[in-house]
């Protein structure tokens, strides 16, 4: 593949948030994670835990509790606030004050029919789950204190509040309470310390199990009040516990980032008498495990060190296959850095900010060839208001920088010769009110914007501004859902035919077949006017617009198939991107790998190797070719962002070492190591 | 060679009691272990053995308490059979013949009359593959009998006894291998297999070390190589089968054990920790510590009142309500004893290395450790690769008042430290206390020292690899600070700049001999002058040794090829034959010499007297391997063999360590037969505790029920016991409302108590007379001998008791053959 002058950038300090709430939404298979920054991600469980859906946060709001009624999601946070979530348009459909103070937690009862909300000043309140929103119902009897967690009886007569140092069952229906338990401190616990009951789960059996800060998870009989048995399972705290559907499972998420596992199991095999043992434990965690779901075959959990990790419980599945692999996701499945190919400029998207850089220079040769100029942080640029982004990019001339958050699209025009000057372009149309994702033409004369409804705006840009030209709505509502990918591609796509095949058409020109999976990348050969698609399972398709059908290459290889090994990836293909000086090479990266498709070259073979790069060094010219194939790998650079091939033909790499994320995190609770 | 077949080797004492798993009886009073070839039952309160059950041909490889009666316990040995034995009174019940070495067994109540054995299988012919077998014990009444039906229940098994245990109520049990768990259900008859990786990311090490199955729960407890402890559940699924992990050890988990209960586990490894776990409190645990040996194995009594543990230093710790309440301390092997073995002359004690930096002093007679002397006083950290202070040399002078020991760290010489310690014995105290710490006494590592014999100087002679030998003296000043003298260098003596290598002061002290590389010299210790060096053929002198009393002219050295022998008078060689010697050591009271020559993989034993070319005693392949240390131990009450080939073995016995580490000895035939008539005395009643009174009251009242009842019987016997007596009886079953006052029972009772004075001598000696007879019958031959020897007549009798009383006739009988020439005999053996 040749060699490659390589940028390799350092200098995007992406931060992701904390993981502070996870729910699962069985019918459909949807994971919600809600992080502190109140940015909600929805993961599709069945197609290889894709981050299908991201709605951006805002400041000073953070996200407390999620649950799902039915299809819908609801959230509550310490501003004393109920959201419901619109779910096509990627935004909050509405708003609420429980008029409670802070909200603590949120339950759904399993009938979808009640939200049940603690508060901070003492109060279960009961909402009912309308069709076009929620009512309030009733007040539970009000403690004193305030409900830190809430669990419905699965029946939904009976709801289960945890506070400090207290348990309370109240009656759903009379709203009275119906038993008090005491929580005690842990043994040694200083007096003034209370226990808080940081998450109860209520099972169908009426048992009640509880998680507290002084590191115990507690068996209660629900029916008596009782205590039935005591799990010391760390010195710290108990944060979160799941129950599996079957209830023969349960997870505990503890401070020292360790997730324990206890089942239900019978004491003396064959008979019925069972009791809840402590079984695994599984440490994946360095920080507080905030949240954790059991999802019978899984185990996922989430915290203050940012990953989401999902343990696959192989006792509970039948063939090893990728997908029960154990899986950490760190890095959001969407770009986050637009690059300018002839301008030499890096766009960082942040959470309230842009920073715009131009890479730096280099000469004379070598391993690592030394710095010339220096790379140059020339804006940063903040958003106004409270609302994070949601998307932005960099036109390829680097003369445009558009950035858009759910209510607010702004679009500036950039200048950077010796002086920067950036101005805000003034006049936009008015239907282009905020864009899901955004996307220039290759010669940055339009701007496509993907909005609501699955239209896309499309602005034509000039010197002197821009100006509205059509909205492009697809025809049939066959494929109507939202995803911000094939937006993108749409927009591309037309933006494209716009550009080749002079048409000034209102109309879609074509439409790609479905796929099960999700896209995570897609990009039109400038030079072959072919889309390029890779997918949520690691299939990759190409389709000829001119044609409108699938390429031969594509053919041939969905009848070879893929390598194994590059199927059993865990992260998927965030951007596709193609040399500028041989069409038949396309680039393509994950989090831990860039890859150079050859289309010219034979398709890898099944038992061959498919990481070959440095075997096919060490052998002699002649049987290099022999051995060669279509994929080249390079695994030299880790934890990758972006990766993109500028004009000169240097490639940039964006790093963002885990160590740099974790060195960044507060320090985690301290724990006696053995021999410190 | 007849007579050669009267001499064999025996074990003495010292063997291992922590090879196996002990078990603890019903009671808590026992504890039975496997102690080499034999089972020794200790009382757990007196720490004293009670009994010696002896029968088998072979290591005892495992013990466990008989299902069906828990008075009896099988023992399972190497040499294929497994014994039931009745450990109260010390008797074998039966033999099952098995015919497969047996690696270990198991009971459990469940199968009653099946024992569990692990045998090598039969397909392979070197021993690496085991299995699980039950055996259906026959019922038959015969005392010896063949045990042939085998029926396998899993193959390839760990040969270990820790990695197979029964499970709750002998539903199952479990076996692990590797790194692979099995657990066999007897009523579904089926077989489910766990599997765990070898190693992870972490570097966890998985290998399985030893299971334990929880009493009431269906739970496995296995240890792992890296110090986990896993408790599975739920094993009766391929899939669903779960586990949790506990990590506290360090090092390997050697031992797991429940207590009976199910509230706690306990764990043990190299850290000598006990851990107690809690069942049901997973997190809590409680410790032990300093239990002073890598523990090997645990166990714990049926009540669970008494848990005991075996440390591999050969040690037993009984616990008692989790404090340490007993010591059984057998001899301390550890990977090799450094130090020469020496006599202490006043406890009669073999001192040797004991733990790690202490040297100890086991009594050869009570086959028990009498004290233990901490000479390096360093806190000795249980961790593998540490290098730690270890104690090399040792050497105690002519009257045990003073012992020079020297200590050791490091192997390089940059790193090396050592020291000479002195320590003298306090008469008060009874123990050595420390005299005088020498650090660094010579630039490089000592490779032998000894003390000078004679009586008016306290001299120690120290040879190192710095080409010098120093001579240290006690003294004279005192000391102003401590009140007593110290000791101090007096001479610095070299040879060429030759590396010495031995050193050894004559019998009266007035010469020293040092090995310098292969020249030896002799120095004078007056004067410290070089009298004489004495040459031979090429070969560095490794051992060196003076002659004894007669033969003190003579002077005896070893080099890898030959044994050499120099005549002091005439300074030259006497004689030399060629072969490896090992060990070379001098009796004490005789002239003799013992020489164990390394022979082609086994050692051979010779014992000689440096002026008479014919050795007194050979034996070929005395042991496997080669000899280590070797000693003379003087005899307390000399033996009277006048056959040439035992004759060496009158006056002291020799003790000798093979390469395993086993202390052998030698035996005569007479010694055997005085050895198991005592046994047979000491076969008593073991109704009441075996005290040292009740022997004393128990024999007396024996003699008086012989002398009541014509016919002796153990019914008898019983009823003499105070239970039985009428009016004991008559005041324990009366209600105490309708007894008359004590004051008046008192007298009734203590007359219960007395021994009537009737009945004569000659009565009450009859049934001994008859023991007697049987006796000499026995040993007629040697008496006859015994008379010409020059002990005199001396009885056969056991040791302790006093001569009986013969009657006229044997007297007569006696008196006649004492006037019977009996010189012939002299004729024979001169010839």
């Amino acid at each position: 593949m040749g060699e490659f002058t390589v940028h390799r950038v350092r200098f995007f300090h992406y931060m992701p948030s904390a993981v502070r709430a996870l729910a699962f939404q069985p019918q459909r298979q949807k994971i919600a994670v809600a992080r502190t920054d109140g940015s909600l991600e929805i993961l599709n469980r069945a197609d290889h835990l894709f981050q299908e859906k991201v709605i951006p946060g805002r400041e000073q709001r953070g996200t407390e509790a999620l649950a799902w009624a039915g299809q819908r999601l609801f959230s509550a946070g310490l501003n004393g606030e109920l959201v419901e979530y619109d779910m096509q348009e990627l935004r909050e459909k509405y708003r609420l004050d429980a008029s409670g103070g802070p909200v603590w937690t949120l339950t759904c009862n399993p009938q979808g029919t009640r939200l049940a909300v603690g508060c901070e000043d003492g109060t279960v309140k009961l909402f009912e789950v309308c069709d076009d929103g929620i009512q309030f119902e009733r007040n539970l009897a009000k403690q004193k204190g305030r409900i830190l967690s809430l669990s419905w009886h699965p029946s939904g007569s009976r709801l289960v509040a945890g506070m400090a140092g207290v348990i309370w069952v109240f009656d759903a229906g009379t709203g009275q309470s119906v038993h008090r338990l005491l929580v005690e401190r842990g043994t040694g616990a200083p007096r003034s310390k209370e226990c808080v009951v940081w998450s109860v789960v209520c099972l169908s059996d009426g048992t009640i199990v509880s998680g507290d800060s002084s590191g115990n998870v507690k068996v209660w009989d629900g029916d008596t009040g009782t205590l039935i048995r005591n799990h010391q399972v760390t010195k710290w705290d108990v944060l979160a516990l799941s129950v599996s559907q079957d209830e023969t499972s349960l997870v505990a998420g503890t401070s020292e980032g360790t997730v324990v596992q206890f089942q239900h199991l019978s004491v003396v095999l064959g008979r019925e008498d069972k009791e809840w043992v402590q079984t695994r434990t599984f440490k994946n965690h360095t920080h507080d495990v905030r949240a954790v779901l059991e999802l019978d075959t899984a185990v996922v959990s989430g915290g203050m060190d940012t990953q989401l990790v999902v343990r696959p419980l192989l006792d509970k599945i039948d063939v090893k296959t990728s997908a029960s692999a154990l899986r950490k996701i760190h890095f959001p499945h969407r770009r986050l850095v637009s690059c300018s190919r002839t301008a030499r400029l890096l766009l960082f998207q942040h959470r309230i900010h842009l920073e715009l850089w131009r890479l730096g220079e280099s000469e004379g040769t070598g391993d690592s060839l030394p710095i010339k100029r220096k790379p140059e942080k020339l804006l940063h640029l903040k958003t106004k208001g409270e609302e994070h982004i949601c998307c932005s990019a960099l036109s390829p001339c680097g003369g445009w920088v558009v950035v858009s958050t759910v209510t607010n699209l702004r679009l500036y025009r950039l200048q950077c010769d010796e002086t920067i000057s950036i101005t805000k372009v003034s006049k936009l149309p008015k239907v282009v009110s905020s864009a899901n994702q955004i996307c220039f033409s290759s010669d940055s004369s339009y701007l496509f914007t993907a909005s609501t409804c699955s239209s896309v705006h499309v602005l034509a840009l000039s010197q002197s501004g821009c100006t509205f030209v059509c909205t492009l709505k697809p025809k049939s509502c066959k494929r109507t859902y939202n995803w911000p990918e094939f937006l993108v591609s749409a927009s591309r796509t037309v933006g494209h035919c716009v550009l080749d095949l002079v048409i000034v058409c209102v109309q879609a020109y074509c439409t790609v077949p479905v796929y099960s999976s999700g896209v995570t990348a897609m990009s039109i050969n400038p030079a072959t006017n072919n889309l390029f698609m890779v997918h949520a399972d690691q299939q990759i398709f190409e389709f000829s617009l001119e044609q409108k059908q699938y390429t031969d290459w594509s053919r041939l290889v969905h009848r070879k198939g893929l390598h194994p090994q590059w199927l059993e990836r865990d992260t998927p293909v965030t951007n596709v991107t193609f040399s500028p000086r041989n069409p038949a090479h396309v680039i393509l990266h994950d989090m831990y790998m860039f890859c150079i498709i050859d289309q010219t070259l034979p398709l890898p073979e099944r038992n061959s190797q498919l990481v070959n790069q440095l075997t096919l060094r060490s052998l002699p010219e002649k049987e290099r070719r022999a051995h060669s194939h279509a994929f080249k790998i390079c695994k030299t650079f880790k934890e990758l962002l972006f990766v993109e091939l500028l004009e000169d033909q240097s490639l940039v790499v964006i790093e963002r070492p885990l160590l740099d994320i974790t060195a960044q995190l507060p320090p985690p609770v301290r724990q006696k190591k053995f021999a410190t | 060679m007849v007579e050669q077949t009267d001499i064999r080797v025996v074990r003495c004492g010292g063997s291992k009691i922590c090879f196996s798993t002990p078990i603890l009886t019903n009671d808590s009073r026992f504890l039975i272990c496997a102690s080499g070839d034999s089972v020794k039952v200790f009382s757990t309160r007196t720490e004293e053995c009670v009994h010696v059950l002896h029968g088998h041909a072979n290591q005892v490889t495992g013990v466990a308490l008989n299902p069906a009666n828990h008075l009896q316990v099988y023992s399972c040995s190497l040499d294929g059979t497994v014994r039931l034995w009745d450990f109260i009174d010390g008797i074998l019940i039966k033999t099952f013949t098995v015919g497969y070495k047996i690696s270990s067994i198991y009971v459990s109540n469940k199968h009653i009359g099946v024992i569990f054995i692990i045998l090598p299988m039969q397909s392979n012919e070197n021993g690496e593959h085991f299995q699980l077998v039950a055996v259906r014990l026959p019922s038959a009444l015969e005392q010896e009998l063949e045990a042939r039906e085998l029926s396998a229940v899993l193959s390839d098994v760990s040969p270990v006894p820790a990695c197979t245990a029964f499970g709750q109520g002998g539903d199952y049990i479990a076996s692990a291998k590797g790194l692979q768990l099995c657990v066999y259900f007897f009523r579904k008859q089926k077989t489910y297999r766990f599997k765990l990786k070898a190693t992870d990311k972490k570097g966890a090490r998985n290998a399985f070390t030893c299971v334990a199955c929880h009493p009431k729960d269906d739970c496995i407890a296995t240890g792992h190589q890296d110090g986990k402890i896993r408790l599975w559940r739920n094993f009766n699924q391929k899939k669903e089968y779960t586990y949790s992990t506990q990590h506290w050890h360090h090092n390997a988990v050697s031992a797991l054990c429940f207590s009976p209960e199910g509230m706690h586990l306990l764990s043990g490894g190299v850290e000598s920790v006990l851990v107690q776990w809690h069942c049901k409190e997973v997190n809590k645990k409680n410790f032990l510590p300093r239990l002073g040996g890598a523990i090997a194995h645990i166990c714990v009594s049926p009540d669970g009142q008494m848990y005991s543990t075996s440390h591999t230093n050969n040690k037993i710790t009984i616990i008692s309500s989790f404090r340490v309440s007993a010591v059984i301390q057998g001899l301390v092997k550890g990977g090799s004893v450094q130090t020469d073995l020496m006599i202490d002359p006043r406890t009669k004690a073999l001192v040797l290395n004991g733990k790690p930096g202490h040297l100890q002093f086991y009594s050869l007679e009570r086959d028990k450790q009498l004290y233990s002397l901490d000479i390096v006083q360093q806190e000795y950290i249980y961790q593998a690769g540490l290098d730690q202070f270890e104690v090399v040399k040792a050497a105690l002078d002519g009257t045990a008042s003073w012992l020079a020991t020297v200590e050791q760290r490091g192997s390089k010489i940059s790193s090396l430290e050592f020291s000479l310690k002195l320590w003298s014995f306090n008469e008060k105290a009874q123990s050595f206390e420390l005299n005088t710490t020498i650090t660094a006494p010579h630039q490089n590592m000592i490779t032998a020292m000894c003390f000078s014999p004679a009586m008016d100087t306290t001299m120690l002679v120290t040879v190192a690899k710095d080409d010098q030998f120093k001579v240290w003296l006690l003294g004279s000043d005192l000391d102003e600070q401590k009140k007593q003298a110290s000791w101090s260098c007096e001479h610095l003596g070299s040879y060429h700049g030759l590396q010495p290598t031995n050193c050894c002061f004559s019998g009266d002290g007035s010469l020293l001999a040092v090995s310098f590389a292969e020249v030896v010299t002799l120095w004078s210790p007056d004067t410290w002058e070089l009298l004489t060096t004495l040459c031979q053929p090429p070969g560095t002198i490794e051992d060196l040794c003076f002659g004894r009393l007669s033969c003190s002219k003579y002077l005896l050295g070893t080099t890898t090829k030959n044994l050499l022998c120099w005549n002091l008078l005439t300074c030259a060689l006497e004689w030399s034959t060629s072969m490896d010697v090992c060990v070379l050591r001098t009796d004490p009271l005789s002239e003799n010499v013992a020489a164990f020559c390394h022979n082609s993989g086994k050692t051979d034993l010779f014992v000689f007297r440096p002026s008479e070319p014919r050795p007194l005693f050979t034996q070929k392949a005395v042991c496997v391997g080669r000899v280590q240390r070797c000693i003379f131990v003087p005899r307390e009450d000399p033996l009277d063999s006048c056959d040439e080939w035992s004759q060496w073995l009158n006056r002291s016995r020799l003790h000798f360590l093979t390469e395993q580490m086993e202390l052998l000895t030698f035996s005569t035939r007479a010694e055997d037969e005085r050895i198991l008539n005592s046994r047979k005395e000491l076969l008593v009643d073991d109704s009441v505790a075996m005290t040292p009174f009740y022997l004393l009251l128990g024999k007396h009242r024996q003699q008086q029920q012989e002398k009541q009842t014509s016919v002796p019987s153990q019914a008898a016997d019983r009823a003499q016991l105070p239970q039985g007596c009428v009016a004991i009886r008559e005041l324990l079953h009366t209600p105490a409302h309708v007894l008359p006052p004590a004051s008046f029972l008192c007298s009734v009772f203590l007359n219960s108590l007395l021994i009537s004075n009737t009945g004569g001598r000659d009565e009450k000696e009859l049934p001994e007379q008859e023991v007697d007879s049987e006796k000499e019958e026995v040993d007629s031959e040697e008496e006859m001998e015994m008379n010409n020897g020059p002990q005199g007549v001396r009885t056969q009798g056991s040791v302790g008791e006093a001569p009986p009383s013969l009657s006229r006739a044997e007297e007569k009988e006696l008196r006649r053959l004492r006037k019977t020439d009996f010189s012939w005999v002299t004729s024979l053996t001169s010839s």
